[in-house]
């Protein structure tokens, strides 16, 4: 699928709006964008409620320190999805498959989700580990120029290339 | 548990729903403009990133030079940033979306994004097993909360403005691209 299949806005506008909306943020509600805390306040809400014995999830509550909370950032993680449902209305349905995945791997659904699921978990373990993702450091970390944020998007993006290119191989 | 205010949780969401809606029209919400970016063949999602950072900079230093809002920052703890770093490399590279695109695209319907979103519940829980585990060796190089100008002793403003040339040159740049690779007449 192209990118300019249906019409899209330059990514300089976006990214400067993007920019917009995190002043907005702060200066409103005092926090800026992130979006990996929310789901770890579902996992520790999750196991509270299906196995809150067996999973000892206080034992890791005791451990970070922090309170769960449906909080700012859990409501931003919840409009998201509202937001680029809303924006992407008319746009024919896409495909289960990507194009540029299909190309390199096949066309396997099973494949494909098994990587997205897999690939998934790892990066939240990752996000989780750093506090933090390609939003909450590499944008509004960054741009505070926070020492921790430049270093985790650093380490990020170059293990990101270098795997991107082992993963799709010489082409 | 606590559950904030009905206020505070609607500004919440009306950002959210700006955020998510801006990442699908900036056409960051796609498999293959991340993958793409990763893959060094497609330079949107770089683009939209350096253009967030670079005005969120600019307004950042304004709003807290004049009281507004304060910093909020992570302190660096090298081992984590540095193993979560390499965590998260090797996930997205594989699922192909951060976890903000993610969402937004499993919002916007891509089956694999909402997959994608599964697998980072899963993560999470994931995580909460190991932390206890392994707090101590991750936060033991507590470097406390500091910021690039003062790990170097220098002012804030050039790197500002650095963030803002470079953010220029990228734009400056991609619209004379067709023009510097266009046949002669």
């Amino acid at each position: 699928m192209s990118e300019r299949a249906t019409a899209v806005w330059s990514p300089f506008a976006a990214g400067a709006a993007l920019g917009a909306l995190e002043w907005f943020t702060f200066a409103t509600a005092g926090k800026g964008l992130g979006v990996t805390t929310p789901f770890e306040t579902a996992a520790v809400l999750a196991q509270r409620a299906l196995a809150p014995r067996r999973s000892r999830v206080e034992r890791f509550v005791q451990a970070r320190g922090e309170s769960p909370a449906i909080d700012w950032e859990f409501a931003l993680v919840a409009g998201i999805p509202i937001g680029s449902w809303l924006a992407s209305r008319g746009q024919p349905a896409a495909r289960a498959v990507p194009t540029l995945w299909a190309q390199r791997f096949g066309p396997s659904v099973a494949s494909r989700y098994a990587a997205a699921f897999a690939g998934g978990a790892l990066m939240m373990m990752g996000a989780r580990t750093a506090r933090g993702c390609t939003s909450g450091h590499a944008i509004t970390g960054t741009m505070q120029l926070a020492a921790s944020s430049w270093l985790f998007s650093t380490v990020m993006a170059g293990t990101a290339v270098v795997a991107a290119k082992l993963l799709f191989g010489r082409r | 548990m606590q559950i904030a205010s009905p206020g505070t949780l609607a500004a919440g969401l009306g950002s959210g729903i700006a955020f998510g809606a801006l990442l699908e029209k900036g056409g960051a919400a796609r498999y293959e403009a991340v993958e793409g970016q990763l893959l060094l063949r497609r330079p949107r999602v770089a683009r939209l990133m350096g253009s967030a950072i670079a005005t969120g900079a600019i307004g950042m230093h304004v709003l807290t030079r004049a009281g507004v809002t304060q910093p909020s920052i992570k302190p660096l703890h090298p081992r984590e940033q540095v193993a979560g770093g390499i965590l998260f490399g090797l996930g997205m590279a594989l699922l192909g979306y951060c976890p903000g695109t993610g969402v937004a695209a499993a919002g916007a319907g891509r089956r694999d994004a909402m997959v994608g979103v599964l697998g980072m519940l899963a993560g999470a829980i994931a995580f909460t097993q190991i932390y206890p585990r392994v707090k101590a060796r991750l936060e033991a190089d507590d470097r406390g909360v500091v910021t690039l100008p003062e790990a170097t002793r220098t002012p804030a403003w050039p790197w500002i403005a650095g963030l803002g040339a470079a953010a220029t040159g990228s734009l400056l740049h991609s619209r004379r691209g067709p023009e510097l690779t266009a046949a002669p007449a």
